[in-house]
């Protein structure tokens, strides 16, 4: 039982973490341990599981840092233990306590970032998280996020993952958001590390009525990642786009898992899921859209399309919908491919080589998620990012001044 | 076509009747010696004894499947005969085939299955099951002529040992699953198929499957072998009569294709679906697969389901064979509180496969229907093509639409194209109906039919107007 190696540290160091802890992630810590030793890691008989080996990822021996983040205090931005609110209605809430990987982040989690816009309350530039994973040894970091949108409240969180240094880093992250009435949530998540990193990520999302919820997750280099997304719509007129992009070669391993729950009439969700893959990568999409019973007059949309550039490559699909209402509009689309014949011959006859044919394809391909940003400089850098990233410039981030 | 579904509209299942002829069932439960007992009944040789109890041993060590989404009652396999034989009342004539029973005769005119050589003219050879024996075989001489085999199983056994034993099990295995191992336990009756080669089977094969006595199960198990450059089409149908228990039903079907052969393969199922309130149906859990081993082999799964308490089916294909073409097409409704999971397989290994999937799930009162399906795309399949649509038509508030698709794609020349779309009746379809003086349910009935037919298209003529008429029954109630 690999999961034994944290059961045990937990058991050695719970004071220490609870002394340099607050009490609002303390009050929900041994239930985390509880279920986190009870259950143990998910193996792939687990269908949420099913394409990701977690008990592997998580099998290394990591440091653990026990001390609180250095995070910035900002104007909306600042540690949960210096928070302006009560936060304990809030924390832990919405994440699916019985997941052993969110059980363990809150299990060892010592702060958290609490970004809280109030009501009505336009934040005006976007707020950016830079995670850079620096170290002289193998290290997890758990780290943990609290958002709360109030009524009307509007806001741009762009968060970066980095790496600086050539270790194995394990980053297991946990995001819930509360989205008031009326409220918009822009959530970017970015991550350019390198081979070596593993990401396990788990976003919830709480929306109101009237909500505007837009997440897009970009995976551009990684090692081994596994962005999970869960979206309740709890209130009417709702609206939820979720995007990612996709571009994997090498051993890279990347695997999105979406489930998007329509509790109430009125809403629409769409998604766009698009991939990358080369050499011996592996890509895994599994995304849900539940309609609740009586949630009529949803729209729904959800499409993953990927390309394929070689016979080691390896993509599972798994678009699910689960419907319990009758007047719903909801649709899935799912390809796997490679580029066109005919593009490639029309570039290839006006002297383009084949190489740079294929890469403004498979550009063009990624392209059409970055474009769904609105936020104008991040779509631009992101242009050059993926640009960079296809010509095999980007092996490690790229702008940072740490190294 | 509305004129089909009016005529139906109002009756509920018309075969629910039971028949009243001498039947011999052996004791309820499942142990090793009711095994041995089955085959010793149906006096089989000693490798055959051997497969049953590979099998048994097997399931007793499995756990029953919970993947599923379906709502499934508790089987007690210890309540449950395991062995019926409606003609054991007739000695043995002088050809060493049996007399049918005059009831029984009756019992399948009732059904509108033609068991006489009269009935010529409708150019079907019918092996009818009823139980867990199979009654009689029509047109086997005429088809011996062409070299053809067509026989139930247990005769197969008899008179054609070295074919059974090279191809059962050879495509659905004992360990492939919980309700295969069962059946590979206590298999009875079913039809067995061989076209040799080159020959193109000069009229279509039917089976027809009937549960009759009370508290005992069907197993029955098909196995079609159809030789390089032959053809077959082959048509099964089944029925049960009402009762509030629930019945098992849990078949297997291999089919082996082997080079430029063509299998097609249609099926509409209508088991007894239980009452309103759920109480009683089938549980129809069946394990169906086609192996397409030869090059430029080609099968279509084409299945109308519209009966069972719940229904567990994946018809699949492994296509093998270089060139390789396999279809699916499926309707699936669901009434009342009928529950469905039911999809397909589609395995590519071979360059060039081809495969398609259409499958209309239509979910009606407080029913639940799920389509699950894999299309998977082995690292040498070169060239690999799939397209696979499933489409959800949801009649009423309470009932449920599900689509589980998985794709595994393990080739960099693969186009795999998945879509599928989950919506009610369109108001306006239904208002243009409407003006036009057509009634609601008549509106409805049209607007499924016409939602239907891509698939409805597929079967033969016989069967199509028998689907048809099945879909009006079927949503009889679900408006309004």
């Amino acid at each position: 039982m690999r999961n034994n190696q944290y059961v045990d540290f937990y058991i050695q160091v719970r004071e220490t973490i609870r002394q340099h802890s607050c009490t609002v992630m303390n009050a929900r810590r041994e239930e985390a341990f509880r279920v986190f030793s009870a259950n143990g890691f998910p193996s792939i008989k687990t269908e949420r599981y099913k394409y990701t080996d977690v008990a592997q990822d998580f099998a290394p021996d990591y440091g653990i840092r026990l001390s609180a983040d250095n995070a910035a205090h900002t104007e909306y931005c600042r540690p949960l233990s210096e928070a302006d609110m009560d936060t304990e209605p809030y924390y832990n809430r919405i994440a699916d306590t019985d997941d052993s990987i969110v059980a363990l982040n809150t299990m060892l989690a010592v702060d958290a970032l609490f970004i809280h816009v109030p009501r009505n309350t336009k934040a005006r530039h976007p707020i950016q998280i830079n995670n850079i994973l620096k170290g002289q040894q193998d290290t997890m970091s758990n780290r943990r996020i609290l958002i709360i949108m109030e009524e009307g409240a509007e806001a741009d969180v762009i968060i970066t993952d980095h790496a600086a240094d050539q270790q194995h880093f394990l980053t297991n992250q946990v995001i819930e958001a509360y989205c008031g009435d009326n409220s918009r949530l822009n959530l970017y998540e970015i991550e350019e590390t390198n081979l070596m990193c593993t990401r396990y990520s788990n976003v919830f999302i709480h929306e109101g009525r009237d909500c505007s919820v837009r997440h897009t997750v970009l995976t551009l280099f990684n090692g081994h990642t596994r962005n999970a997304c869960r979206v309740r719509m709890a209130g009417e007129n709702s609206a939820t786009i979720l995007n990612g992009c996709v571009i994997a070669d090498k051993m890279q391993r990347v695997d999105n898992n979406t489930l998007i729950e329509h509790m109430v009439p009125g809403c629409s969700s769409q998604e766009l899921y698009k991939y990358v893959l080369d050499d011996s990568a592996t890509g895994a999409f599994a995304g849900k859209i539940l309609v609740h019973k009586g949630a009529q007059k949803t729209s729904s949309a959800m499409t993953n399309a990927n390309l394929c550039a070689t016979r080691q490559t390896r993509m599972f699909t798994q678009p699910v919908l689960e419907i319990y209402a009758d007047d719903v509009k909801c649709s899935h689309g799912s390809t796997v491919g490679q580029l066109n014949d005919q593009a490639l011959f029309y570039m290839r006859q006006r002297g383009i080589s084949l190489h740079e044919a294929r890469l403004l394809l498979k550009a063009a391909f990624i392209t059409e998620v970055i474009e769904t940003i609105p936020l104008e400089a991040l779509r631009d850098r992101l242009r050059l990012v993926v640009d960079k990233r296809m010509r095999g410039e980007l092996s490690k981030c790229e702008g940072c001044r740490l190294c | 076509m509305e004129d089909v579904a009016r005529e139906f509209v109002n009756k509920d299942y018309e075969y629910g009747f039971h028949t009243d002829v001498h039947t011999e069932i052996i004791a309820k439960g499942l142990d090793e010696n009711v095994v041995r007992l089955i085959s010793e009944k149906k006096g089989e040789p000693e490798w055959l004894l051997e497969f049953r109890l590979d099998a048994f041993r097997y399931w007793q060590t499995q756990e029953p499947p919970s993947w599923a989404h379906l709502d499934m009652p508790e089987i007690d396999y210890q309540d449950i005969s395991y062995y019926a034989d409606p003609t054991s009342g007739k000695k043995d004539g002088k050809d060493g085939a049996k007399e049918i029973d005059p009831e029984l005769m009756k019992t399948f005119d009732k059904l509108g299955i033609p068991l006489e050589e009269r009935m010529a003219l409708a150019g079907v050879a019918v092996d009818a099951v009823m139980d867990s024996v199979s009654v009689k075989t029509t047109f086997q001489e005429k088809l011996r002529e062409n070299g053809i085999i067509f026989c139930s199983i247990s005769e197969a056994v008899r008179n054609h040992p070295d074919l059974v034993r090279k191809y059962l099990g050879s495509v659905v295995p004992y360990r492939d699953n919980y309700f295969a191992a069962l059946n590979s336990a206590v298999f009875s009756d079913g039809s067995f198929v061989y076209i040799p080669k080159g020959v193109r089977c000069p009229m279509e094969l039917s089976t027809y499957f009937r549960i009759n006595a009370m508290g005992t199960g069907q197993f029955e198990r098909t196995l079609i072998i159809c030789d390089d450059d032959a053809y077959v089409s082959y048509l099964e149908g089944c029925t049960a009569p009402m009762r509030d228990e629930n019945q098992l039903h849990a078949a297997i079907v291999e089919i082996v294709v082997m080079d430029r052969a063509e299998v097609k393969y249609s099926t509409v199922q209508n088991w007894y679906p239980g009452d309103k309130d759920g109480k009683g149906g089938v549980l129809n859990l069946v394990t169906k697969r086609g192996h397409l081993r030869g090059v430029d082999s080609r099968l279509s799964w084409t299945q109308v389901e519209t009966g069972s308490a719940i229904t567990w089916k994946y018809p699949s294909c492994i296509l093998s064979g270089d060139g390789a073409q396999a279809e699916f097409y499926s309707v699936a409704v669901t009434n009342n509180r009928q529950q469905a999971d039911t999809g397909t397989k589609m395995i590519h290994i071979g360059k060039n496969t081809k495969s398609t999937i259409i499958s209309k799930g239509i979910s009606a009162g407080k029913s639940q229907n799920s389509y699950r399906g894999l299309v998977k795309v082995a690292a040498d399949a070169d060239g690999a093509r799939n397209y696979s649509s499933c489409d959800s038509l949801l009649l009423g508030s309470t009932c449920g639409a599900h689509t589980f698709p998985y794709m595994d794609i393990h080739n960099d020349t693969a186009i795999v194209e998945h879509e599928a779309t989950t919506s009610k009746i369109s108001e306006e379809q239904l208002f243009y109906c409407r003006q036009r003086g057509i009634s609601t349910e008549d509106a409805v009935s049209l607007i499924v039919n016409g939602y239907a037919k891509d698939v409805i298209n597929k079967l033969p003529m016989e069967f199509a107007v028998e689907a048809q008429k099945l879909l009006g029954v079927s949503l009889e109630g679900s408006v309004g």
